[in-house]
Parts: C-alpha cells; sequence; structure tokens
C-alpha cells in the first residue's frame, strides 16, 4: 500500500537557511526533491538560479561567483556527483567555499537499478575528493545540517556537501 | 560546408592586442598556452585556470553574475573550451550582458603533442555560439579582424563570442605564478578591498 506523504516542510527551510546566510547564485541540475527549492530560488529577485548541462559547471560558476564575491549553491541528485570530480581540484585547490546539497537516489526505496552506481558511492568519491559530507535522514534535522554546512563551507573556504536522505522523499511505489 | 582555412594570427600578438585594450575588464584564462600567454601582461584582475579543464567559461559567467556593472572576458583554447561545450548552451540561456568569450583557436591540443581538435575537423565554435544564442559570434583569421572585433569584445552587449583562428607557433611560459589560492586571493583583495576577507 502507497503510504500518503506528509506536507514536506524541509524544502522552505532550506530556502530560509540559503537567505539566512547570504547566498545570491543558485547553481542547479533538476532533481524532483528540489523542485519547491527551485521554484523559490526562481522567485526571490535577490537570488540568480541557473540552470545547467552538467553539475560540473556549477562548481566552475560558483567559483567564479566567489571570485566576484557572490556566495552561492549547488543543487544536485547524486547521480550528477561523479560529473563534478575533476571541477573539484577548483574549490580544494584554490581554497574556494563550495556549498552543495544532494539530493539521494539508489538507497531508500529505489525503484531504479540504473540508479545504485552513484548513490552507493556518493559519500566516498566526495569523501575521496575533499569534500565535507553531511547527511540529513529526517525532515526536522535537515534546516540546522544546511546551516552548519553553510558555516562550514564559508567560514573555512572548504567544499561541503549535505547528503538529503532518499527518505526525505518518502517511498515512490513504483511496483505496478 | 566551407574550405578550410589555414590560420596565419600569431597567438602571442593576438594576446598582446587582447590585453592592451582591456582596461580594467575581469578577465578568466583557460588551462594551457592562454594562462601561458596571459602573462605577458600579469594583472590583478586576472584570474588564472592551471587545471580544471573546461571550466573557464562557466566561471566567467559565475563572474558576470556577481560582477554585473564590470567587463569580464573569457579567454581560452579550442581544446579547453570544447571540454566544456555546455557551456555555450547555458551562457545562451542565460545571455549575460556584460560576458565575453574569446576563444584563441590554434585547432590543436599544444600541450599533449599538437593532436588536432574538432574545430580543424569542420567543428565551429563559432556556429555552435550562433545556435545557442548569443547576441554576437565571428571567426576572426586577420589582424584586421580582431582590431575591429576589439570595441564589441569590451563594450559591446553580450554574450559575445570570438573565435580567433592562431597558428601552431609554442612559446615558452610567460607566467610562473601558479598557485591558485594566491591567484585567487589577489584578483579578490583587488576587486573588494577589504570585503575579500569576511
Amino acid at each position: 500500500m502507497k503510504p500518503e506523504p506528509p506536507p514536506r516542510l524541509w524544502p522552505g527551510e532550506i530556502y530560509d537557511t540559503l537567505k539566512s546566510v547570504g547566498v545570491r547564485q543558485v547553481a542547479f541540475v533538476p532533481d524532483a526533491g528540489h523542485t519547491q527549492l527551485i521554484s523559490s530560488c526562481h522567485a526571490d529577485p535577490d537570488m540568480k538560479a541557473v540552470s545547467l548541462t552538467t553539475e560540473e559547471e556549477g562548481i566552475a560558476m560558483l567559483s567564479g561567483a566567489w571570485l566576484g564575491g557572490d556566495r552561492g549553491v549547488l543543487l544536485m541528485q547524486s547521480s550528477g556527483v561523479g560529473n563534478c570530480i575533476n571541477m573539484l581540484s577548483i574549490v580544494t585547490h584554490c581554497r574556494i567555499p563550495l556549498l552543495m546539497l544532494v539530493t539521494m537516489r539508489g538507497e531508500w526505496g529505489e525503484f531504479n537499478p540504473w540508479q545504485l552506481h552513484m548513490g552507493q558511492s556518493t559519500p566516498k568519491v566526495l569523501e575521496a575528493a575533499g569534500v565535507f559530507v553531511q547527511r540529513a535522514d529526517a525532515a526536522d534535522e535537515v534546516a540546522q545540517v544546511t546551516y552548519a554546512a553553510a558555516q562550514l563551507a564559508f567560514s573555512s573556504n572548504t567544499p561541503v556537501a549535505v547528503l538529503l536522505s532518499q527518505r526525505l522523499l518518502g517511498f515512490k511505489d513504483w511496483s505496478k | 560546408m566551407t574550405a578550410p582555412r589555414t590560420p596565419t594570427l600569431d597567438r602571442r600578438k593576438v594576446m598582446s592586442t587582447v590585453l592592451g585594450a582591456a582596461g580594467d575588464t575581469l578577465i578568466v584564462t583557460g588551462l594551457g598556452s592562454t594562462t601561458y600567454d596571459a602573462g605577458l601582461s600579469d594583472r590583478p584582475e586576472t584570474f588564472y585556470f592551471w587545471g580544471a579543464m573546461g571550466a573557464a567559461a562557466m566561471a566567467g559567467l559565475g563572474l558576470a553574475l556577481a560582477q554585473p556593472d564590470r567587463r569580464v572576458l573569457v579567454l581560452t583554447g579550442d581544446g579547453e573550451a570544447l571540454m566544456g561545450l555546455g557551456a555555450f548552451a547555458t551562457i545562451g540561456a542565460e545571455r549575460p550582458k556584460n560576458l565575453a568569450f574569446a576563444v584563441i583557436d590554434n585547432e590543436h591540443y599544444s600541450e599533449t603533442g599538437m593532436q588536432p581538435t574538432h574545430t580543424g575537423r569542420g567543428v565551429s565554435l563559432t556556429g555552435i555560439a550562433t545556435a545557442c544564442s548569443f547576441a554576437q559570434a565571428q571567426t576572426i583569421y586577420s589582424e584586421d579582424d580582431l582590431a575591429a572585433a576589439l570595441p564589441s569584445m569590451f563594450g559591446g552587449e553580450g554574450p559575445l563570442f570570438f573565435d580567433i583562428k592562431v597558428n601552431t607557433q609554442r612559446y615558452p611560459m610567460s607566467i610562473r605564478l601558479r598557485d591558485g589560492a594566491t591567484i585567487k586571493d589577489r584578483f579578490r583583495h583587488h576587486l573588494l578591498g577589504a570585503r575579500a576577507f569576511d
């Protein structure tokens, strides 16, 4: 039986958190888990939301944003993490802050077996590439984890990824 | 398809002409020969990539969005541009008015043994920029064409694209500065003053 999803508050809380830490550029490859947040960022005249063709563009774009004095955030799904690996050399070598919010696939109740490869390797490859990895599993911790990750990134000039558990999105019954 | 044309411009002369007209334009250079040439006139308003092939154009977009009142120029090579072709589409869709993107195009990977790139094999970066709805896109083969393009490169409404065809002459590096954190801090401090260290 398909459980009814509860109303989702955490995307709005992420938006409020991004505002509170002064994020102005939002680079994204769309993901269903980020739909609401992307809409909020598009509607905000003080934010520039940029749709990318591939996630690695976002690392380069936000590095340029930082050169120009803007803070940014990169929104993506875990399948895009692998695309970023070489570009992460910019932020680790140049000591540029980077905040990544990654909605996870390939874990909780995944229906598509093609998602498992990148979903399961996401934390490992990020850590291997020098990114601090933090994780939010429950809706009521998303805002706090995001805020803490932003503080870490922007105060220490370091890349930080927040992995947003697939469990936050609820279970999609694709069995029929 | 037009017949292949052999590029004759000299890359160092092109770089010298472009940098000579740059004023206080914020410049991002792509890895390889373009960075090596750009050191001819080292300046704090230039951020040099020594790695992250394919990053230069998108870094230019982020910089242009952060500094809408400043001109931004991306200078890179054909191999570097080809590795980030998606950036043409993203920049074309965003249409930043203050961004110009110039490729010093020798139609070869000169760092790795001078293997031909696609730009000498019938692929037109100007055509790609045009198809990605850049405000202006042109291929430059002569010093006269380059001189005529400079007012647009540094003052026209973007996004602008210039494919500057050069020969395969190689030169020694004109720059020793390669620590990315130092290049970044110098750039930000010059641009942002004390705010660079907030």
